[in-house]
């Protein structure tokens, strides 16, 4: 491989100018003859079973042009699996009814203002420990837990479960429980023990673009335009949403505006301008609200937690025992507190650890991931206790997650499984540096007039990479190189970053290199899902394999044209030529041409076995266009893909107001080797800043009495805004290869988050003392409130406030 | 009758030119009509269906109710002067600067650009039940949903809650009252001009109506005059963020102060309660005592006297305390 010529360095992505100019064209800036908008129709309450709808006065209106409801939907026979387009049990307020098409979003509008809907309320419940009291309220009709995705049941604490507790979180029958080693033991051996009642509430995603949705049918095929995180996995969760093959979408979404985990493979809503589209015959759009995108736009789950650390005094952890409560929403079981649990056991290798949880149905939004999902809810819960305890050790908050930080021969979890690579250690060393920490540290406690400075670090793991997937590439006869790839565009880039590995294998510069993305008629490979950080490890894989087969492929094409062993030819230069004399070779244009006039493999006629069944769909269709380059990634490996991400910050509490100014942050990851340098600081700042707001303003409120929320738009949830954000941010990496990519490179989209949480909980802790409240947002009222010894209006338990 | 938000119904939309013409169409089209000015507010209010005028006047093409003029010794600002131009406004900077600061701390540029000094001080409550189209007090119900025992209210009132708990969210109120500004009010009967501090009503007043202005009537600009010009100021707003934020509680306040002695002094809390909330008893023990800590700290616990916290908002009070301390004292005193 052609080492280091654009992997690893700055480069303009080819959607810039279109983003920048407003070019681009998201889901809602598509038109087309004779569409039709729609509204729908939300329930107002938190649960209730949908008797009647009566909307046969909204169809007589003028203009109005169809309606569906949720017998309309393609049939199934698990409404508890996984939420639904339209439903008529709604599980929350906000959860869709009914869908109305008319000639424009007033008429819409007006015609859901007809419907009568006749509503049997049903109990409901906001917070899970109402739940799981004796006699409390379920969120389903028949229990407030689901199994497997399809069965509910109930499950209730004793009494004395809950009297046991005291104020602490009470910890009756869990639903998930492992032990690795003896926790009891561990906890014996510990020269500390922390014993903490812990909160992280649930938060909507807010991307930027809410989930709107464009489509029309043309010859039985579906066109859809969504907004979605994936490309070619998209299409799948499209077709089962409409009741149709695969191999009859044609989904065209090249641009994201955010998804967060929110649109992994489309959204809920896609089947609804679908099928309404089918019944009325003409294009359907659905541009959805911010209240909307609050309601059906799903949530990370919040977690009410207990945890016992017992350290020894250097530090070491011999034993964590932790519990947590899921806020599940009110469908299938949400991975992130199992999830969490596997981020504790990585990030601090207890040498003993327990973990027991349950996850309880609420009537509340539909849970899905969210950027490191349970990862950034147990980093903003767990770093503050890990500061407490060095407090009270006398170590330093480096040292601490030094002593017990993960390497390459960590196991975690209760399945004891491998990493790939962890180097957590040098992270925290570089940290250290790029922050200048001894510096930051010596400011810790000093005041100016009513302020104090506080200091934190902040240490978060998640998952970076998946395995076996296919690429993709063909060299056309105009010469130029054209990498598909099936991953989305979620503004990551990784879509473009990818691509240049096969650049720099086959020597071909980016001038003539094209990323054909974002559309499933253009053939485009089996390919990750634009999630999980995984398309970074996946897809330089994936197109290191497929740049291999080009090459060969080449050189057997240059063999077969001009004599000679393929082995005697090299491909450099954008062509292919008889090692030691370039004279004697193909341009790629011509390379191109002779493939097509060979056939079979070279062309796309034939394709390996092994691949995809839906990647052969795309070379046979890319068949006689030129030379194919295609294949497996077979590269292998063992044991999970872990990126981890050092986040330091020095905030200065007003001890006056309670408010913080956020002054420093520094980012510094292992992620293997870096693709591209501008885009890994965007994306270890983002995330950051993604977590500055959870740390301080960003709100997810219920009022308790009624089941409904209050934060539904974007001056009452308070994400962060660029003045919370430092002028003083640095970025840094690790920078060492992960051994089982043959590139180096893990992905990075999700750790960034926790560190931010984490990092500035840690600080304002550090600034204002142990944290009478362990929860976030650590907000003005509460940093005040404790300032001033005055009582908390909330108990640390309180959900949704 | 199903709900539905984020979608605006109908209306008639007129842009008349001048005062008259505006009066003329509020008279015509009385309490089915509103007077739009930026927008902030109105648009919130249209786009989820709660306030429903059959017709909408626009008043951004009046251009007698925009700019700002020398008057007297004191400006006059035309109610349709963006919170950008209050807040860059050179005069207004050197003789007013409190105004300008306040002006300045509001949401964001792009929110400062549209937005209206007539229509900061005119917005209605933030409160989110109320704002949620909750059949409250204030939206013409019978209960406060605000002021149960579960109710969320850590943005809620301190002082002169009746039946209604909601609270005046604006910036630039304080600060005008601070400086005895003048509003300008033109209705059916001509012109009236009331202080600021009497532009503000509570719910025992009115609880549907959050200041003096009759459906017949306009503000058309806001005088301050010259008496505060070049005085001691502060202004000071507390926020979960930095930007696109209510207060949580702020303060404007303007003091006279020869040697070290307070000869005179107007203070000025908002968010706390259903109008700015003038300390006229705090003003008052202030009169001759000297600038220090000690002085601030008194005031700001006098300032509390009265105050009837809920279940989440007791922090407001060690918050207006302490801010009523760095009004007389400063920051870090």
């Amino acid at each position: 491989m052609a080492e280091g010529k654009l992997f690893g360095t700055d480069y303009i992505p080819p959607d810039l100018v279109a983003k920048v100019t407003g070019k681009a064209r998201y889901a809602e800036d598509f038109r087309a003859e004779g569409m039709l908008f729609t509204k729908l129709l939300l329930s107002q309450m938190p649960h209730a079973r949908v008797r009647n709808i009566d909307y046969r006065e909204a169809l007589a209106m003028e203009g109005v042009m169809g309606i569906i409801t949720a017998d309309d939907l393609p049939e199934t026979d698990n409404l508890v699996g996984s939420d639904r387009a339209l439903t008529m049990e709604p599980m929350y307020q906000g959860e869709p009814i009914l869908a109305v098409a008319a000639v424009d979003e007033a008429i819409a509008a007006a015609a859901i203002e007809k419907i009568k809907v006749d509503y049997e309320p049903l109990p409901f419940v906001i917070d899970p420990l109402d739940s799981l009291r004796p006699g409390g309220p379920s969120a389903r009709v028949g229990g407030n837990t689901v199994v497997d995705r399809k069965e509910v049941v109930e499950i209730k604490w004793t009494a004395q479960d809950f009297e046991d507790a005291g104020d602490a979180m009470p910890m009756g029958q869990p639903e998930v429980e492992w032990e690795v080693g003896d926790v009891a033991q561990g906890l014996e051996e510990a020269d500390l023990v922390l014993d903490e009642t812990l909160y992280h509430q649930s938060q909507t995603h807010h991307p930027l673009e809410t989930r709107s949705c464009m489509a029309y049918w043309q010859n039985d095929k579906l066109y859809i335009h969504p907004s979605t995180q994936s490309t070619q996995r998209t299409a799948g969760a499209v077709a089962r949403g409409v009741g149709i093959d695969p191999t009859q979408v044609v989904l065209v979404a090249e641009y994201c505006g955010g998804g967060f985990g929110s649109k992994i493979g489309g959204t809920v809503n896609m089947p609804i301008a679908a099928l309404l589209s089918k019944k009325t015959g003409r294009p359907v759009m659905h541009r959805v609200s911010r209240e909307e995108e609050n309601a059906y736009g799903r949530a990370r789950p919040g977690f009410q937690g207990r945890v016992k650390i017992g350290f020894k005094s250097d530090g070491r952890i011999t034993a964590i025992d932790l519990y947590l409560i899921q806020d599940n929403g009110g469908y299938g079981r949400s991975g992130d507190f199992t999830s969490a649990s596997r981020c504790a056991s990585l990030n601090y290798t207890p040498l003993n650890m327990r973990f027991r949880g349950i996850s309880v149905l609420t009537n509340t939004p539909t849970r899905a991931a969210q950027r490191a999902p349970g990862g950034v809810q147990i980093t903003a819960m767990l770093e503050p206790v890990i500061d407490n305890a060095a407090k009270e050790l006398g170590l330093d908050q480096i040292e601490i997650r030094k002593i017990n930080a993960p390497d390459n021969d960590t196991t975690y979890g209760s399945n004891e499984h491998h990493v790939t690579s962890a180097y957590v250690r040098e992270a925290l060393d570089k940290a250290a540096e790029v922050s200048n920490w001894a510096e930051l540290k010596a400011q810790s406690g000093q005041t100016n007039g009513s302020k104090v400075t506080g200091v934190g670090i902040g240490l978060s793991s998640y998952v970076a990479g998946s395995r076996g997937f296919d690429g993709l590439m063909v060299i056309r006869t105009d010469g130029k190189l054209y990498v598909h790839q099936g991953v989305g565009n979620l503004g990551t880039h990784s879509v473009f970053g990818t691509a240049r590995v096969a650049c720099d294998h086959l020597g071909i510069s980016w001038e003539n290199t094209e990323v054909v993305w974002g559309n499933t008629s253009k053939h485009l490979p089996h390919s990750a899902v634009q999630a999980g950080s995984q398309t970074t490890h996946a897809h330089t894989r994936a197109n290191l394999a497929a740049a291999i087969d080009m090459e060969k492929k080449l050189k057997e094409v240059a063999a077969r044209t001009l004599g000679g062993s393929a082995d005697s030819y090299v491909v450099a230069g954008e062509r292919v030529y008889r090692r030691g004399n370039r004279g004697s070779g193909l341009s790629l244009a011509q390379a191109a041409e002779k493939a097509i006039e060979l056939g079979g493999k070279f062309d796309g006629h034939e394709a390996p076995e092994d691949i995809n069944d839906w990647t052969k769909g795309a070379v046979a269709g890319l068949a006689g266009q030129g030379l194919v380059g295609v294949a497996k990634d077979n590269y292998g490996g063992e044991g999970d893909l872990w990126s981890f991400v050092v986040g330091v910050a020095k905030v200065e509490v007003d001890r006056e107001t309670g408010a913080v100014e956020l002054q420093h942050y520094t980012a510094v990851a292992d992620t293997g080797t870096v693709m591209n340098p501008r885009g890994l600081a965007a994306q270890i700042h983002g995330g950051g800043v993604q977590g500055f707001g959870l740390a301080r303003s960003q709100k997810w409120v219920y009022d308790p009495k009624w089941g409904v929320p209050f934060t539904q738009r974007l001056y009452t949830a308070k994400p962060p805004s660029i003045l919370d954000v430092p002028l003083d941010m640095r970025a840094g990496t690790a920078d060492l290869p992960d051994p089982q990519n043959p590139v180096g490179s893990k992905g990075i989209g999700e750790a960034p988050f926790g560190a931010g949480v984490a990092a500035v909980l840690c600080a304002i802790q550090d600034a204002i003392g142990e944290f009478e409240l362990k929860r976030s947002p650590m907000t003005t009222d509460l940093i005040l409130n404790q300032l001033e010894g005055a009582p908390q209006p909330i108990t640390v338990l309180a959900t949704d406030v | 009758m199903a709900v539905i938000r984020d979608s605006i119904p109908e209306f008639e939309l007129f842009q008349p030119a001048s005062i008259d013409d505006a009066l003329a169409l509020k008279r015509r089209y009385g309490k089915t009509s509103w007077a739009f000015a930026g927008g902030l507010d109105s648009l919130d209010w249209f786009k989820d269906r709660i306030k429903r005028p059959d017709v909408v006047i626009d008043l951004s093409a009046v251009e007698a109710m925009r700019g700002i003029r020398d008057v007297d010794d004191g400006i006059e600002m035309g109610a349709m002067t963006t919170l950008t131009e209050v807040a860059e406004h050179a005069g207004i900077l050197a003789r007013f600067g409190l105004l300008a600061d306040a002006a300045s701390k509001v949401a964001t540029p792009q929110i400062r650009n549209q937005g209206t000094i007539g229509g900061n001080v005119t917005q209605d409550t933030r409160c989110w039940y109320y704002r949620g189209g909750w059949p409250c007090y204030r939206a013409g119900g019978n209960i406060c949903y605000a002021d149960t025992p579960t109710s969320i209210n850590r943005e809620h009132a301190l002082f002169e809650a009746n039946r209604c708990v909601a609270v005046n969210p604006s910036d630039t109120a304080p600060a005008l009252v601070a400086l005895d500004a003048k509003f300008v009010i033109m209705g059916g009967s001509g012109e009236k001009v009331v202080d600021a501090e009497d532009y503000f009503i509570t719910p025992a007043t009115d609880i549907m109506r959050m200041t003096i202005l009759e459906p017949g009537e306009l503000l058309t600009s806001i005088r301050i005059p010259g008496t505060w010009a070049g005085a001691r100021f502060y202004f000071e707003k507390v926020r979960d963020r930095q930007a696109w934020d209510f207060p949580l509680v702020n303060i404007a306040s303007a003091m006279k102060v020869y040697g070290d002695t307070i000869e005179d002094v107007r203070l000025v809390v908002n968010a706390v309660g259903p109008r700015p909330l003038r300390l006229t008893d705090v003003e008052r023990s202030l009169k001759g005592q000297s600038v220090t800590a000690d002085v601030g700290k008194a005031a700001g616990e006098l300032a509390l006297l009265g105050a009837r916290p809920l279940q989440h908002n007791a922090y407001k009070m060690p918050l207006m305390r302490n801010l009523v301390k760095r009004a007389i004292a400063g920051a870090g005193a």
